[in-house]
């Protein structure tokens, strides 16, 4: 593994930065402005929002390149922006623009229903999402230089970031308990390379940093996700499906650092107005369910 | 006053305050998390972590956070910045033009050298190679900000081509690249000398 190659170090060192902040999606250079004033520590740059992709349909691809360019203009802190999975050609677009960060997304179409994105060979940084160690270690394999958990994007529902977070912390214990002859069918179970099996049983964390996606509504909604473990939050469709877009961002910002005291959460969250509807996970079918793409 | 066993604070409103709480603890020192101006009591040192800026500031409105750091800094508490919290300290803060500490008698820029394509692992010349203890430093370098001027109570300990990079006013140490994610950093050795001594 290129661990310690001078371009990985770089990659990992931009997902470091970002340890303790949120990621904001936003569609437009106006939502962006509101994402940094509120303390936003990058921004998501997309076509539309998961809740209007879920409601809409279609197929959902990388943002336009005159929206992404206005947002890397007006804001001073790093812009991501989504691919395809396995657009690799949508990847080498967003390269050359220079956007900070990919995100390898399962909420846009899949270009490609086996392979994802070889990241090793660029330059600019990935991050994929993920149900669980498995699917996370294939990833870094590839590449990828910051994982976030998959909740359910667009639901307005923390239950399936909740449940992925869950599982690969459980994974990364379970493999703390094993010798080094019972990591080799660990690994063959996770379908993961065994080096990297290795380093989880070692340190007891994956080798880059792990943020939660998905479902973030409220301020209470990130804390969770940081009480289990997650090191940062992307906030999607909760921000800009709200009724108070600006207020709400600047609480969930403020969640996420003093999520280990309560006190802060209550003041964050004291007279924000409705969060977003959300779904009913239970109801989605398992094609309706995007985090069930990706392999 | 802090005991020579006081913990060296990190400034945990963003950033990379994780990375800094390795190097200090390989080098034997305990630190604890600062979010709020009661976790500043009792201090050997404090560190200001790699992250946003424009966050942390965002975060520290509201609170009298910032307020104290600088009472803290101007009564000579040594402190590490790394780059976003070399951005918080400077006396003025161009591309954009934001609010800072004022402490750091120096003039930054923002994401000077680029986006994060720009970003890279550069080999620094020492000027001070007493201080540091070696001709050989490595910077990481993550949308890293220039620093454009310094004033006279500010040393340069080590550059980038012509850009100082390194800067020490007193007891205070500003690197604009990332000492904390280089294993074995003479940077982060050198602060923890700079702790030692005041305590």
């Amino acid at each position: 593994m290129e661990f310690q190659s001078e371009q990985f170090r770089v990659k990992v060192g931009l997902a470091e930065m970002l340890k303790g902040g949120v990621i904001m999606d936003v569609t437009d250079a106006a939502q962006a402005k509101i994402a940094e004033d509120a303390g936003a520590a990058a921004v998501m740059a997309l076509e539309r929002v998961p809740a209007d992709i879920r409601a809409e349909g279609g197929v959902a691809r990388m943002a336009a390149i005159g929206k992404i360019e206005e947002i890397m203009k007006l804001v001073s802190i790093p812009v991501m922006a989504k691919c395809r999975i396995g657009h690799m050609a949508e990847a080498r677009v967003l390269e050359a623009l220079g956007v900070d960060f990919i995100d390898e997304s399962e909420v846009l179409t899949p270009a490609d229903e086996e392979n994802h994105v070889w990241k090793r060979d660029f330059k600019v940084p990935f991050v994929c999402g993920c149900r669980n160690l498995g699917e996370a270690l294939r990833r870094i394999g590839e590449g990828a230089a910051m994982i976030r958990t998959k909740g359910e994007a667009g639901s307005g529902n923390i239950v399936e970031a909740v449940r992925h977070l869950r599982a690969v912390r459980r994974e990364m214990r379970r493999l703390g308990t094993l010798d080094a002859a019972e990591l080799v069918p660990a690994s063959k179970e996770l379908q993961a390379p065994l080096e990297l099996v290795e380093y989880v049983a070692r340190e007891g964390k994956l080798p880059v940093p792990n943020f939660a996606a998905g479902g973030v509504a409220t301020p209470a909604d990130a804390a969770l996700c940081m009480m289990l473990g997650a090191e940062s939050v992307f906030v999607g469709s909760g921000i800009f499906k709200s009724e108070d877009p600006s207020r709400r961002a600047a609480a969930i910002v403020k969640a996420v650092t003093h999520w280990q005291d309560p006190a802060v959460v209550l003041e964050a969250s004291r007279g924000l107005e409705g969060a977003m509807a959300g779904l009913d996970i239970a109801k989605l079918t398992p094609e309706e369910m995007l985090s069930r793409r990706g392999w | 006053m802090p005991g020579r066993w006081a913990p060296i604070g990190l400034l945990a409103l963003q950033g990379d305050y994780a990375a800094h709480a390795r190097a200090l603890a390989e080098r034997g020192a305990a630190t604890r998390e600062v979010r709020t101006s009661s976790d500043l009591a009792g201090l050997a040192g404090l560190v200001l972590p790699g992250g946003e800026s424009t966050t942390m500031l965002t975060l520290m409105e509201g609170s009298d956070l910032g307020a104290r750091l600088v009472a803290e800094i101007k009564g000579g508490l040594p402190v590490l910045a790394t780059c976003a919290g070399v951005i918080l300290l400077a006396r003025e803060v161009r591309l954009p033009p934001q609010r800072s500490l004022g402490v750091l008698d120096a003039v930054v820029e923002r994401n000077a050298y680029g986006r994060q394509l720009d970003s890279a692992v550069v080999s620094l010349t020492v000027r001070d190679r007493d201080g540091l203890g070696t001709d050989a430093l490595e910077g990481v370098f993550i949308r890293a900000p220039r620093v454009t001027a310094v004033g006279t109570s500010v040393e340069v300990l080590a550059t980038r081509g012509d850009d100082p990079v390194l800067l020490r006013q007193g007891a205070i140490l500003a690197a604009t690249f990332h000492p904390e994610l280089t294993a074995g950093s003479p940077v982060v050795d050198l602060f923890a000398r700079l702790v030692r001594a005041a305590g």
